[in-house]
């Protein structure tokens, strides 16, 4: 159970007391933040008093009696500065007029209560002030979250981008430097293996923009009607060479109505990243079997390989940003680590989604469901779940 | 008579330009893109000195492989090269006798490695263990 330090600054011991006896067995639960809250109560006879407690010690909440001996709550209120202390003020006062609540206003004080009050008035003011106090830090938390996800996301992108710049201007180097001799074909090698690298670096960037522009939400949708049969046909054309080169065959098969509302850009993204990781993480002589299932909601699309696959974990954290399964097998293959979490993002668009089922060694199969008769107008759960990852870029 | 340098890592372009830049410099390289390749090829030939990557598929395959070098001859020079320190901003290196009895290594440097650096530490260290 968490607890808040509430501070109860007044001169009258009677005040003290009867606002330590409410609090005391009183606790609070707020159904959007876990757990049940509870109050520590802590006493100041006087402002002066208060003051020197708020030096050594931070409390969550301040009950200030406004007249007070000495200084007033006011002055009080003026010396704390609340914002700096993520501690949230209610003054107490029987004189609550306009020209005392402005002036406490204005000074920072969360609210008021009017003396004399009743053990529940008390609870009611009290439960308010931590619920905001409560949701103002959890706000804080989920900003601080996506800043670091954010900063994540940007380091990983800078060394992913760094890594084949500095291999690449290495080989550059070394070609300048003639360092191979007259041995022509190292430099043959030096310069495949450059532009192998540069590919990377350009995918890479490509990949990211499609991320991005899902993710703004910046450009608009065209929502028409889009044959995935095509589009997957236009996937597996553009694959059919390096396939051929690796006697890796193709096939794809449709069930029943396979067109849907939706952004042509999108469903060709989707599929052209499912194909080409079907050939890229094949054997050779191989299998890529593309699976069209549609029903009047859904349209389900699976594409199979028989290659490496993965364990259930790797299949797990797959649809992450930059996750790429690092082993001997796929070290030589060229990836962003993007392309599955631009699929996934895209199935959400869809209001579906992207799951991998896999066995290391036989293969694996990737399954996109998306909603057939989405309208952009209809994707506000869309919305939010691109505002959702929009922080990552 | 030349030099032979066992190179050991993952990433095939590292080990494609510094294999080059070592045979300009009068080296004779012994490549291995792994752990398990390394053993192997020590079996066959052996070296006079060892250039190593921290992190391979293995993840501390780097450490085991001049660990295991190290306990076969404490004498053969074995250099250890890593990008975990621009990676995650984790210093370590190999610059006191306590750093370089944990890690085993003679030379620790740090990915991107500068080609005249790491000749350097070679050089150093074969005309040591001579």
């Amino acid at each position: 159970m968490d607890t808040l330090r509430v501070l109860v600054v007044d001169d009258e011991l009677g005040m003290r007391h009867s606002i330590r006896r409410a609090l005391r067995n009183f606790t609070v639960h707020f159904p959007e933040i876990d757990g049940e809250t509870q109050f520590a109560v802590s006493e100041a006879d006087s402002g002066e008093r208060a003051l020197e407690l708020l030096g050594n010690e931070t409390f969550d909440l301040m009950l200030l009696d406004h007249k007070m001996g000495g200084m007033t709550g006011l002055d009080v209120l003026e010396a704390v500065r609340p914002q700096e202390h993520d501690m949230l003020i209610i003054m107490i006062t029987a004189f609550a007029t306009i020209e005392t609540a402005v002036r406490a206003t204005k000074t920072g004080a969360y609210d008021f209560i009017a003396k004399p009050f009743t053990p529940d008035e008390l609870k009611v003011t009290v439960e308010k002030a931590a619920a905001h106090l409560l949701t103002q830090r959890q706000a804080k938390r989920l900003a601080e979250e996506k800043r670091r996800i954010r900063f994540d996301f940007i380091r990983v992108l800078g060394h992913e981008l760094k890594a084949p710049l500095a291999a690449i201007e290495d080989y550059l180097r070394l070609l300048c430097d003639r360092v191979a001799g007259d041995q022509v074909e190292a430099y043959d090698h030096m310069i495949e293996r450059a532009l192998i690298r540069a590919g990377g670096m350009r995918k890479l960037i490509v990949d990211l923009l499609d991320l991005t522009r899902i993710e703004s939400g910046q450009k608009r949708r065209e929502i028409t009607q889009v044959d995935a049969e095509e589009a997957a046909q236009a996937a597996l054309d553009g694959v059919r060479a390096a396939a051929q080169e690796r006697g890796i065959s193709l096939d794809l098969q449709t069930a029943g109505t396979c067109t849907l509302r939706g952004d042509r850009g999108e469903i060709e993204i989707v599929l052209n990243n499912l194909v080409s990781n079907a050939v890229k993480y094949n054997r050779d002589d191989g299998q890529v079997g593309v699976e069209l299932h549609g029903d009047d909601t859904w349209l389900k699309i699976s594409v199979r390989d028989t290659g490496i696959g993965m364990t259930a974990e790797e299949a797990g954290k797959l649809f992450n940003d930059f996750v790429r399964i690092k082993n001997d097998k796929t070290r030589d293959i060229e990836g962003s680590g993007l392309g599955l979490s631009i699929v996934r993002k895209i199935a959400q668009l869809y209001q579906g989604k992207a799951v991998a089922e896999s066995e290391p060694g036989a293969g694996s199969c990737f399954t996109v469901t998306l909603n057939r008769h989405v309208e952009a107008e209809d994707t506000v759960d869309a919305a939010d779940a691109a505002a959702d990852v929009a922080t990552h870029v | 008579m030349a030099k032979r340098i066992l190179l050991v890592d993952d990433d095939v372009d590292f080990l494609t330009s510094t294999t080059m830049q070592l045979q300009a410099a009068g080296y004779e390289v012994v490549q291995a893109d792994g752990v398990t390749n390394a053993r192997q090829k020590l079996g066959s030939e052996p070296v006079d000195a060892a250039i190593i990557d921290l992190m391979m598929e293995e993840a501390d395959g780097g450490f085991s492989l001049c660990f295991e070098m190290k306990q076969h001859d404490p004498t053969l020079p074995v250099i250890m090269v890593s990008a975990v320190t621009s990676e995650t901003g984790i210093d370590f290196g190999a610059g006191t006798d306590e750093e370089r009895a944990w890690i085993k290594a003679d030379a620790f440097l740090a990915k991107p490695v500068r080609f005249e650096q790491l000749q350097g530490e070679l050089d150093r260290l074969l005309k040591v263990s001579q």
